[in-house]
C-alpha cells in the first residue's frame, strides 16, 4: 500500500531540485562505458573455478570438500559426525531424491540422528526445531568461486532459517552451479525478473560462517549466524 | 539521538579525542588494518580504477534519475505486498514507525545496524511509543548498553577496548567470563538470540534497493540483519533516498565496491536481498513489510555542486585513510558521520551553523578522494565548503581573527618585516634544539601533539635580498 499523494509530493520535490520536470517513464539504463566485472576469471574451466573456490574457502574459515556422486553419502556422513550433528534440519529440496539424500537421511535416522526436512505444514515449529539443530543442510543454486559464496533462493520448502539458526551450515554444491563471481548470478536474476518471473522473497548470498570484527578489530568467527560451515562440491553425474 | 553527538564545542570534542590515548591507538591500528586489506583487495583485481569509474558512472546516472528509480522501486514493493512511505523529515519517518509499533502493539523490536536510523533518532521515537528496541549488531549493542555513540560508520565501537566492553557486560548483564573477543562475542550471541526469538518487529537499514524488482539488500557479516528479517512477523526497512540501484546488475558492482573498499572482503558473509512480504506457504520472513524512504535534507543537495556527496555508499574508506580522523577520532566530528565524508555531508544535511568547523578538520591531502570507490571529490567539496563559510561570514572565530590579523599585518610591510625578524627571538623561551615543544598562544594546540620548528635565523626576505646581490646562504 502506498499513498500516491505522499509519493508525488516527495518525488516532485526531487525533480524540482534537479531543475527539470518529473521523470515517470522512459529512463533507460545506459550501456556502461566499462565492464571490468566480466573479466574476472574469464575463460576459466569449471575445474579451475573449483580450485579458486577451494582457495577462497581458506580465507572465509570454511571447510572445503569435494566428492563424486558415488561417495557423497560417505563424505556427508563424515561431515555430520565431524560437526557432532545429532539434530539436523534440511531443505525440502527437489534434488534430495536425485542426490540420494532421502536415503542418506533415512540411514542416519536409524542411527538415532534426528533429521527433519523443512515442512511448511507445521509453521513456526520449523523455526523452533532449527533453533535447536546442530546442523542445517542446503543446496547452492549458484556458487560464486571468487568470494566462496553460495546462493540460496529461499522459499516455502527452503526456509531462510535453515542456513541461519543452527550451529553449523553444510552446503551441497553441484559443480555445475559454480560461476566466476557475483556478476553471473546477478545477470541470471536480472534476466529472470525481466522475463516476468518473480524473484524469490529472499535471495541469500552466503560466504562461510558469520563473523564480526567489532571488538578491537579482532575477528570473531560465529556471531549471530552459524559458527562453522562446510561446503561439499559434488561432481556432476 | 539525531545526527549531532557529543559536546557542542568542536574544540572540546577534539581535546577529548586527542587525550584519549587508547582511542588514538586503536583508531590508528584499525586504520592500518583497514587500509592494507583494502589495498590488497583492490590490487588483486588489477583494474580497480575501471571499477571506480564504473561505480561513479552508475551512481551519477542513478542520482540524475532518482525520481524515476524511486517510483519504480515503490511500485514493485507494493506489487509484492509491501507498504511504502516517503518521509521528507526525520519527524515524519519516526511518526510513521511509531504508528506501526502502536498498531502492532509491539513490545520488543530488534534492529540491525543502520546509519540513517541513527541520523533520524529512531530509537528514541520507538521508546516513546512504549516499545523496547534492541540493537543487535555487536558493536551497536555494546554502545547501547553503555549509552555511548558510534565513532566509525562500519565498526561503531572502535574507540572501546576489550576491558571496557567486559566491564559493560558485567555491569549491565551480569557477565562473568574473560575479556577475550571470542567469549565476549559468544555472550552477545546467547543474549541476543533470546531477543531475536521474542521480537515483534525487525528494523533494518538498507545498503541498496533494487528498483527493477523492489528488493532491499543488506550487506553484513554477523547475520543479525538476516535474523531480524527472518523471525519477526513485521519488518520495517528505513532507507536514505539515494540508496538505490537500477537493476541487479548494478547491485553486483556496488556491493563489490562496498565490501572491498570497506573491509577488503571480496564479499561479506551475508548479502541478503529481501523482496516484499513472505509468500504463500513460507514460514520465515515478515507477513507485513514497510519501506520508509527518507529525505531529511538530502533533496536540498540534489542539483547543487555537492550532488556527488549523495553518491556515497558508506564504506568508510575515506575515514580509514584520513590523517585528521587518525588523530582526533570519530567523536570529535560531533556527527554520526565522521571523517571526510562526514565533514562534507553533515553541514549539508544539518546546516553550517553547528558544523562550520568540520570542513577545516582536514589537511586537504586528498587521500580521501583517492580512496573513494565511487570517486566523490571529497577534498574539493571541503574547499568549497570553506569558501562558502568564509563568503557568508561564518568562519570559526580563530580563523576569522587569524585572517583579519593576517590581512592587516601582511598589508603593512613594516609590521610584517619586523615580526618576521623578531619571531626567533620572541619564541626563544620555548625553543630547544631548533624545535618548539610547548608553544604559547595559538601554537599550543599544535605543539601538544607534535613539535614545531623554530623560526630560522634568517628571514626569507633577507635571504632573498642577499641572494639577489649574489651572496647569502642557501
Amino acid at each position: 500500500m502506498m499513498d500516491l499523494d505522499n509519493r508525488n509530493h516527495f518525488l516532485n520535490n526531487l525533480a524540482r531540485n534537479l531543475g527539470r520536470s518529473r521523470r515517470t517513464e522512459g529512463v533507460v539504463r545506459p550501456k556502461w562505458s566499462l565492464n571490468p566485472q566480466w573479466d574476472v576469471y574469464k575463460d576459466y574451466t569449471q575445474d579451475e573455478l573449483v580450485d579458486v573456490l577451494e582457495e577462497q574457502c581458506k580465507v572465509i574459515h570454511t571447510t572445503f570438500k569435494r566428492t563424486d556422486f558415488a561417495n557423497l553419502e560417505a563424505v556427508l556422513t563424515e561431515t555430520v559426525q565431524g560437526h557432532d550433528g545429532k539434530i539436523i534440519i534440511a531443505a525440502n529440496d527437489p534434488r534430495n531424491d536425485e542426490y540420494g539424500l532421502d536415503s542418506i537421511y533415512e540411514s542416519w535416522r536409524e542411527d538415532a540422528v534426528d533429521v527433519r526436512l523443512w515442512n511448511k505444514k507445521i509453521g513456526k515449529e520449523n523455526q523452533v526445531f532449527a533453533e535447536k539443530a546442530d546442523i542445517g543442510i542446503t543446496f547452492s543454486e549458484i556458487t560464486l568461486a571468487e568470494s566462496g559464496t553460495v546462493t540460496l533462493f529461499n522459499d516455502r520448502n527452503n526456509g531462510r532459517t535453515i542456513s541461519l539458526l543452527p550451529r553449523v551450515h553444510v552446503v551441497i554444491i553441484p559443480k555445475s552451479t559454480i560461476v566466476p563471481r557475483m556478476t553471473q548470478a546477478m545477470r541470471k536474476i536480472h534476466e529472470a525478473n525481466a522475463q516476468g518471473n518473480d524473484v524469490s522473497s529472499c535471495v541469500s548470498f552466503i560466504s562461510g560462517p558469520s563473523n564480526s570484527a567489532d571488538i578491537e578489530m579482532n575477528l570473531i568467527v560465529g556471531v549471530h549466524g552459524p559458527v562453522e560451515a562446510t561446503y561439499i562440491v559434488v561432481d556432476d553425474k | 539521538m539525531g545526527i549531532r553527538i557529543g559536546n557542542p564545542s568542536f574544540d572540546k570534542r577534539v581535546h577529548e579525542g586527542i587525550e584519549n590515548e587508547f582511542m588514538i591507538e586503536s583508531v590508528s591500528s584499525a586504520q592500518g588494518r583497514f587500509r592494507s586489506r583494502k589495498a590488497a583487495a583492490s590490487e588483486e583485481l588489477g583494474n580497480w580504477e575501471d571499477w571506480r569509474a564504473l561505480g561513479e558512472e552508475i551512481r551519477t546516472h542513478t542520482l540524475e534519475n532518482i525520481d524515476f528509480y524511486l517510483q519504480q522501486l515503490s511500485d514493485n514493493v507494493v506489487k509484492r505486498g509491501g507498504h511504502v512511505f516517503f518521509a521528507e523529515t526525520a519527524e515524519e519517518a519516526n511518526a510513521y514507525v511509531q504508528n506501526v509499533v502502536k498498531k502492532k502493539n509491539a513490545k520488543k523490536i530488534v534492529k540491525s545496524k543502520s546509519m540513517v536510523t541513527e541520523e533520524i533518532g529512531l530509537n528514541k521515537a520507538i521508546e516513546e511509543a512504549g516499545a523496547e528496541v534492541v540493537e543487535t549488531d555487536l558493536g551497536e549493542w555494546i554502545l547501547q548498553l553503555d549509552g555511548d555513540v558510534p565513532s566509525h560508520i562500519v565498526t561503531p565501537a572502535l574507540h572501546l577496548n576489550r576491558d571496557q566492553i567486559k566491564e559493560t557486560f558485567m555491569e549491565k548483564r551480569g557477565y562473568d567470563k574473560s575479556n577475550t573477543p571470542e567469549e565476549l562475542g559468544l555472550f552477545a550471541r546467547q543474549e541476543l538470540r533470546k531477543d531475536f526469538l521474542s521480537a515483534d518487529i525487525g528494523i533494518t537499514g538498507c545498503n541498496f534497493a533494487v528498483a527493477e524488482s523492489g528488493a532491499v539488500t543488506f550487506v553484513t557479516n554477523e547475520g543479525n540483519a538476516r535474523l531480524a528479517t527472518a523471525l519477526p512477523d513485521t519488518q520495517i526497512t528505513v532507507m536514505g533516498l539515494e540508496r538505490i540501484v537500477p537493476t541487479w546488475e548494478e547491485l553486483d558492482v556496488l556491493v563489490s565496491l562496498l565490501t572491498r573498499a570497506a573491509v577488503g572482503q571480496k564479499l561479506t558473509s551475508y548479502i541478503t536481498s529481501i523482496t516484499g512480504t513472505r509468500l504463500a506457504g513460507e514460514i520465515d520472513g515478515p507477513e507485513e513489510f514497510h519501506l520508509v524512504i527518507v529525505d531529511n535534507g538530502r533533496s536540498k543537495i540534489l542539483g547543487t555542486e555537492f550532488q556527488s556527496a549523495l553518491h556515497c555508499i558508506r564504506c568508510a574508506a575515506c575515514i580509514n585513510v584520513c590523517p585528521v580522523y587518525r588523530h582526533i577520532g570519530g567523536h570529535a566530528y560531533g556527527s554520526i558521520y565522521p571523517g571526510p565524508i562526514g565533514a562534507v555531508l553533515t553541514p549539508l544535511l544539518d546546516g553550517y551553523e553547528n558544523h562550520k568547523e568540520l570542513p577545516y578538520a582536514s589537511t586537504l591531502c586528498a587521500a580521501c578522494t583517492e580512496a573513494c570507490p565511487v570517486k566523490i571529490p571529497l577534498h574539493e567539496h571541503l574547499i568549497r565548503h570553506r569558501e562558502i563559510i568564509v563568503e557568508n561570514g561564518m568562519a570559526p572565530t580563530a580563523e576569522k581573527a587569524a585572517m583579519n590579523g593576517f590581512v592587516k599585518w601582511s598589508t603593512h610591510p613594516a609590521a610584517y618585516k619586523m615580526s618576521a625578524k623578531f619571531a626567533r627571538t620572541a619564541l626563544k623561551p620555548w625553543t630547544k634544539d631548533e624545535t618548539i615543544t610547548n608553544g604559547p598562544g595559538p601554537l599550543k594546540n599544535w605543539t601538544e601533539q607534535r613539535d614545531f620548528p623554530a623560526p630560522g635565523r634568517q628571514t626569507f626576505r633577507s635571504w632573498f635580498k642577499e641572494r639577489e646581490k649574489g651572496g647569502g646562504s642557501k
